[in-house]
């Protein structure tokens, strides 16, 4: 395997930053300053740097972690409440330790983490990076007593560490694992021209919800001038209830890989990367060994297929924990080894990208269905689907149904039809592309899965008639506001104002004013923030306020209340005076 | 004949290159802003200087301008929403006008003037954040700071030294000092240097010069934000 190489020095590292830094905390379980110089000095980097790369990242900790490490998803699917049960405070109750905290002998550390992509699973955790999922009680105490005894993640049950892929519904590019070369070998054979004249015709557009048009990307990097090209595949999938690209990376590896190759073909570039998120590092050892066997077999590397001066290949950046990374350009400076901080666009990545060059970011989705238009051309690809938006969608279908999983439609397909299809009976609301996307009512499942109507990422959250909907408005910017990087003021501080909003209505100490507040703050924050993290933050309560008025509603008090609970503000004065009587509290009736 | 934008039916000529923000600022037309310093590359952070162009709002300080564009500036909306972000900013951090070395020469403080700001009306966050009183002649307070990156630019644009970054996400984010303790007196700032001194608010300050003016002929005392924004450029001696 190459390695990356990111600097100009005389004598760089051959290492990426964040795959240093995640080496030293998985060694000393914490990245200490003085680590830090070291890495520093290593890398010819500022210290600055280095901090500020290491307090951007979740995954990265200054302290200590436990030699278990549990990080239990806090998703609406398959976050530790997602069986009804607190499972996170089950297991910090088991081991007699806190979320968020070390353990004084260093065994055990339990947090939470954005979701993890298990969601067609239930609760899920990542212990040291690996995941487990469908738990409930039984299996936390099971959990708890290996913990305890200090037994060794290879001496736990096998099969907890099993994936499974429940793919329910397959079309055009779940049905055929194109022949790994067949579409290298006709893009060669017809030629660049030609190969992306294929891709403009099939008019495919990003899957990753944006919808930009693939070919115009394409001929627009291919167009700027560079002194290098550079194909990103954009493997950060972090939008909760999102996890068709782990089982894409798991059965689709090489048409992806092949995907890109045809990119670098039609763009020259010679280098690409796969940017894939923390969450998934597990799937790192699967795709380095797909990346050989591709290279083996002459698709990837020097010369390929035989054709004189055709050379691409192809490095694995493992993220750590950070939904922006997710952004485009956040997703380049993060390749560049700094935080993960959207840039200013324009100029946009086509034109200035990874390390200023022409780049084209891609899609997971996007690229596996570049290589199958290549493979079996345009005309296919456009037989299905709707004529603002041919081809197919991979949808990631999750919550209260019977049958989660991925499920691939022609676009064009109605909610109400993906509802059936995925046995859910009783629908009161479903989120359409996840927390970023579109809260609908039962009134508007007849409407379609497209980019001319709803368009997605591939998140379809189910939530059932007796999930409070409040709640689940609490989670989401629980999530933004854990995930806004801090560059801009509405989103930084916006984002934070809705989730305590939200916390303090759900506490019973909302008033009448609130809606209009949120419906205010909401509008600044999407209106005003420097990206798609902040524009689409308050969607989903605006979504809300709009659908489901009586979810904030039916939780406000008729007369004035406070915003804060004074006898809980009280708390810190007496445990000053070393008081808890009662008439150190306030008489509340 | 030079290419022209209108920002509130007022014809403003440009040249290539120039953002929304260049062409106004040059024309005398005042666009607020916080993190903004001519001289300095814009940063766009603080959304301060949004207006809207046919069904966008941008930040004029990043913007190019083009030829034709149509944009507003100077409107309720837009001001009731600049006010919402500047009380944001207070309620953020720890502003403590009345006792604070930098009043009427705060930037944040003018600011809030300028809009008309009569409360936070946004919870106070009451966030805890480290002083750093390490250096002989500059105290940097976080408690005050607005994350508006304008030492940063300082240091690296113009002073050539690198002291300062933000690090952490969300609320997190945080002034951090290049140095290998973290202090700013092991780093290599000068009270001279721009970036000692660049400062909005009172979050970096030389020490021992806080009441050397008296309250009352101050900056913004004296004048309004609009005011010395229209005049404000640094001349920075590495562009020469």
């Amino acid at each position: 395997m190459t390695s990356s190489c990111l600097h100009n020095s005389s004598d760089p590292p051959r290492e990426h930053l964040l795959h240093r830094l995640y080496a030293v905390q998985r060694q000393y379980r914490h990245i200490s300053p003085q680590a830090m110089q070291r890495i520093a000095d290593e890398f010819h980097l500022p210290l600055s740097q280095v901090a500020s790369v290491v307090a951007f990242y979740a995954f990265f900790s200054t302290q200590p972690l436990g030699r278990f490490h549990i990080l239990f998803s806090n998703c609406t699917s398959c976050g530790y409440l997602a069986n009804g049960e607190n499972l996170l405070q089950l297991l910090c109750k088991q081991l007699q330790t806190s979320p968020g905290k070390t353990r004084t002998d260093e065994l055990v550390s339990i947090d939470e983490t954005s979701c993890i992509g298990q969601c067609d699973h239930g609760a899920s955790l990542l212990v040291n990076g690996i995941p487990i999922a469908g738990l409930n009680s039984e299996k936390i105490t099971q959990i708890a007593q290996l913990i305890a005894t200090a037994i060794p993640l290879d001496a736990w049950p096998a099969h907890w560490f099993e994936i499974r892929d429940a793919v329910h519904r397959r079309e055009l590019l779940l049905t055929t694992q194109p022949t790994p070369g067949s579409a290298l070998r006709q893009a060669l054979k017809q030629g660049i021209g030609k190969t992306l004249a294929e891709i403009r015709q099939s008019r495919l557009r990003g899957r990753g919800g944006a919808g930009f048009d693939t070919g115009t990307k394409w001929q627009l990097c291919r167009e700027a001038l560079g002194d290098a090209r550079y194909v990103v595949c954009n493997a950060d999938e972090g939008e909760p209830g999102t996890f068709k690209d782990r089982v894409l990376l798991r059965i689709y590896a090489e048409a992806l890989f092949e995907g890109m190759a045809l990119c670098a073909f039609v763009i020259g570039a010679t280098r690409g990367f796969i940017y894939l998120r923390g969450e998934y590092r597990h799937l790192l050892p699967h795709l380095l060994t797909a990346l050989n066997r591709h290279r083996n077999q002459g698709l990837l590397g020097v010369n390929i297929l035989g054709h004189a001066g055709f050379d691409f290949d192809i490095d694995i950046v493992a993220g750590a924990g950070a939904y922006i990374c997710g952004e485009e350009s956040a997703l380049i400076e993060s390749l560049e080894g700094k935080p993960g901080i959207p840039r200013i666009r324009p100029p946009f990545p086509v034109t200035h990208g990874y390390l200023g060059q022409p780049t084209a970011v891609n899609n997971v989705e996007t690229l596996i269905a570049a290589t199958h238009i290549v493979a079996h051309g345009s005309d296919r690809f456009n037989s299905v689907g709707t004529p603002q938006s041919p081809g197919t969608k991979i949808l990631s279908v999750s919550g209260d149904c019977h049958s989660p999983g991925i499920y691939e439609y022609p676009f064009g397909v109605r909610i109400q039809q993906i509802l059936d299809d995925c046995g859910a009976d009783d629908a009161q609301a479903v989120q359409i592309g996840g927390p970023a996307g579109k809260l609908i009512a039962p009134a508007d499942f007849n409407r379609a899965i497209g980019f001319e109507d709803l368009s997605t990422g591939g998140s379809f959250l189910v939530f059932g008639q007796q999930r409070d909907l409040l709640t689940i408005h609490h989670n989401f910017a629980h999530f933004f506001a854990h995930e806004s990087c801090g560059f801009c003021t509405p989103c930084r501080v916006g984002t934070q104002l809705l989730k305590n909003t939200l916390a303090n209505i759900a506490a019973g100490r909302g008033s009448a004013c609130d809606p209009k507040e949120l419906q205010q703050l909401g509008q600044i924050i999407q209106r005003q923030s420097h990206c798609g993290l902040g524009h689409s933050a308050a969607n989903h309560v605006l979504d809300g306020l709009q659908q489901f008025p009586q979810t904030f509603s039916s939780h406000l008090k008729q007369s004035f209340s406070a915003r804060f609970d004074l006898d809980q503000s009280l708390a810190s004065a007496r445990q000053l005076t070393h008081r808890d009587d009662a008439d150190a509290h306030l008489d509340n009736g | 004949m030079m290419a022209t934008i209108r920002i509130d039916n007022q014809e403003i000529p440009f040249t290539p290159g120039q953002t929304i923000m260049d062409a106004a600022l040059a024309a005398g037309v005042y666009i607020p802003h916080l993190c903004h310093y001519p001289g300095l590359t814009p940063n766009g952070n603080c959304r301060l200087c949004m207006v809207e162009t046919g069904n966008h709002s941008v930040a004029a300080c990043i913007t190019p301008a083009v030829a034709g564009q149509e944009i507003r500036n100077n409107t309720p909306e837009l001001n009731a929403a600049r006010t919402a972000i500047t009380q944001m900013l207070f309620v953020e951090g720890n502003h403590i006008c009345p006792s604070c070395e930098k009043t009427g020469n705060c930037k944040l403080q003018a600011m809030a003037y300028h809009l008309g700001m009569l409360d936070d009306h946004f919870p106070q966050f009451y966030q805890r954040r480290e002083l750093d009183a390490s250096h002989p002649d500059i105290l940097l307070d976080r408690s005050r700071c607005i994350l508006c990156d304008l030492c940063v630019r300082a240091s690296r644009e113009v002073d050539n030294k690198n002291v300062f970054a933000i690090a952490g996400r969300g609320t997190n984010a945080h002034l951090i000092v290049n140095s290998p303790s973290g202090k700013l007196t092991d780093s290599a700032i000068a009270a001279t240097d721009l970036a000692a001194t660049v400062c909005p608010v009172g979050a970096v300050m030389i020490k021992e010069q806080g009441y050397q003016v008296p309250i009352g002929q101050r900056i913004y005392d004296c004048r309004t934000i609009r005011e010395t924004g229209l005049q404000e450029h640094i001349d920075n001696k590495n562009d020469n």
